[in-house]
């Protein structure tokens, strides 16, 4: 194992970095997809079923089909990689934040509008704080789902660990899949661990467990 | 000064209030009050535009408010709701500010008005820092009555706020709120169902029936002339019968020309009378009418020998009630000291009139059920005290 880290420990570290960001630029573009568009639709009922559907329909598209479906609009390598890991990553936080924002105490709302709160005012400070642990979960999830994912950005040409494990399944060596599965599995704990820290720390006081 | 014109709310179908027309004067206390879906709580938040009319106007201080920007005309109307509607993840503080931070104050005006509102509802001013869940039910209503107040708000709406509360405690904050508004001159907007406190709360009450006000009036006009079989129903026959002795004066019941002599007269003359009128007590007057005490025929019996005038035996200690006095003060309290009868007396202490157990006897029927605990209290007054003053 020291011989296969002295070999190829570099090279890990390289392709566990360039894992780590196509995950985080999915990621952090979902959020700033999704989020805003779950609020956007707890304003308008109709809009949010038909949308929602569709957004799970893409969900549905098996992974790998999903990537090749980037080759001939974005081409191969990094860029087509992140879109598709992206589109996968709408679908939770979306989920999430509209249930979320549909599950804010009506009274809390309504006490926010008749005082005279704009519906911007209310939103950012009554509605998303309470509604941040919800959505915060999905985003955990999104996240722990595209480390996974990103593995797969290796057949169009992203990188990642996907590199180590495609070629040690290609050339038969076990340690390069071991070598790629592992930080993969670790990562993704990692993501899971620091996004359920955060989940925490944004938790209103109201909605914390005793402890 | 708030005034709805021909104001109604149609939801599809369903006419929620129809044709409302009511003027509400600065400084009163009003309740709306009705069945659920009555309208009654339509009506209260279409004045500050959480629901528009489907037409009619509402006007504050002559101006329609559908010409307001509502977030604007909000921030001037305080707002208070059943479930309290704290922002549990915002502090007390910043809760008591929220409306003051809308509009900009500046921090320490902020702090020097919540300061002074916690206080005045008998807060520590440590509660500022703690969350709203570490408060009791009823401290945190008390925050949201202050938060209503906190940027001087002229207009306060209350949706049935003390519902959720037990008995203790909203007895309490009904006081609060009564207090701060007569205090404070704001004009009150209160929902409610509960007939106790529309008629413990309100300078008038506008009772609602499918979206139509079936009578608007002070409660004590409602509570003496109900406007029909619905209101009746609404007040319930209990509080109908308290309140009718409750509104009546003496002077209604009492016997006019009561019996009465002057301490001249001689005992003879005295017992002719009594016979005459077929009575065993006479009030004594002076030559004006003015009461000074009584005589019976136990009276005339132990001091036949010694005494030759009336004025000799009669005692001078009358209780006596006062012309007006509210019959609801006094009944169960003459009942409670046992006097077959009391004589009414007008401003000048002349007799004018005697209530007696029979005249009574209806207002007791009605109030054998009711609480006769407080008779300690008797209002009534004597006439030997008044002479020693």
């Amino acid at each position: 194992m020291i011989d296969f880290l002295s070999q190829n420990g570099s090279q890990m570290l390289l392709l566990t970095w360039e894992h780590l960001y196509i995950s985080a630029i999915s990621l952090v573009l979902g959020i700033i997809v999704a989020v805003p568009l779950g609020i956007l639709l707890t304003r308008f009922d109709r809009a949010a079923t038909a949308i929602i559907s569709i957004i799970t329909i893409l969900q549905t598209i098996p992974s790998l089909a999903l990537l090749a479906l980037m080759i001939p609009l974005f081409g191969i390598g990094k860029v087509p990689a992140i879109v598709a890991l992206f589109l996968y990553s709408l679908m939770p936080i979306l989920r999430n934040t509209y249930i979320g924002m549909k599950g804010v105490k009506g009274d809390l709302v309504d006490a926010a509008k008749g005082m005279g709160m704009t519906s911007l005012q209310s939103i950012f400070t009554v509605e998303l704080p309470q509604a941040a642990p919800v959505i915060m979960a999905g985003i955990r999830l999104s996240g722990v789902y595209v480390v996974a994912w990103a593995t797969l950005a290796s057949y169009i040409g992203g990188g990642g660990l996907g590199d180590f494990i495609f070629n040690g399944l290609n050339l038969y060596v076990p340690e390069l899949i071991i070598g790629g599965t592992i930080p993969v599995t670790l990562l993704a704990l990692l993501v899971d661990f620091l996004l359920g820290k955060v989940e925490q720390k944004v938790t209103p006081i109201n909605l914390r467990d005793e402890r | 000064m708030i005034e709805f014109k021909k104001v109604s709310k149609v939801y599809d179908d369903f006419v929620a209030v129809d044709d409302l027309n009511l003027k509400f004067n600065d400084g009163e206390f009003i309740c709306f009050i009705g069945t659920s879906g009555s309208g009654k709580t339509t009506s209260m938040r279409m004045i500050n535009r959480m629901e528009e009319p489907s037409s009619g106007q509402i006007l504050i201080d002559n101006e329609d408010i559908m010409d307001k920007n509502p977030v604007e005309l909000r921030r001037r109307i305080g707002y208070v709701i059943q479930q309290i509607g704290l922002m549990p993840h915002m502090t007390v503080y910043e809760n008591i500010t929220l409306v003051p931070k809308l509009l900009k104050w500046p921090e320490e005006k902020k702090r020097e008005r919540a300061e002074k509102l916690i206080r005045r509802v008998d807060l520590p001013l440590e509660f500022l820092d703690r969350y709203p869940q570490e408060l009791s039910g009823g401290q945190q209503q008390r925050i949201g009555v202050i938060r209503a107040l906190a940027a001087d708000q002229d207009i306060i709406l209350m949706d049935e706020p003390f519902g959720a509360l037990d008995p203790i405690t909203r007895d309490a904050l009904q006081e609060l709120v009564k207090h701060l508004q007569s205090e404070m001159g704001r004009t009150v907007i209160f929902v409610t169902h509960d007939m106790d406190e529309a008629i413990k709360l309100a300078d008038r009450i506008v009772i609602m029936q499918k979206g139509k006000v079936v009578q608007f009036d002070t409660p004590d006009n409602i509570l003496a002339n109900p406007a029909n079989q619905f209101v009746e129903d609404f007040i319930g026959e209990d509080r109908l019968l308290q309140a009718r002795p409750s509104l009546q004066t003496v002077d209604q019941i009492m016997i006019k020309d009561p019996v009465s002599v002057t301490p001249g007269k001689t005992l003879q003359e005295a017992i002719k009378l009594m016979r005459n009128r077929k009575v065993d007590t006479l009030y004594v007057t002076d030559d004006s009418g003015v009461l000074k005490g009584i005589v019976d025929l136990e009276d005339f019996d132990r001091n036949r020998r010694r005494a030759t005038s009336v004025g000799d035996v009669m005692s001078p200690e009358v209780y006596f009630v006062r012309t007006g006095t509210l019959l609801r003060d006094t009944v169960q309290r003459i009942l409670k000291r046992g006097f077959k009868s009391i004589p009414v007396v007008d401003e000048k202490d002349r007799l004018i009139g005697l209530v007696t157990r029979s005249s009574l006897a209806e207002i007791v029927y009605d109030n054998i059920w009711g609480d006769m605990d407080d008779a300690k209290d008797i209002p009534l007054e004597t006439t030997a005290v008044s002479e020693d003053q």
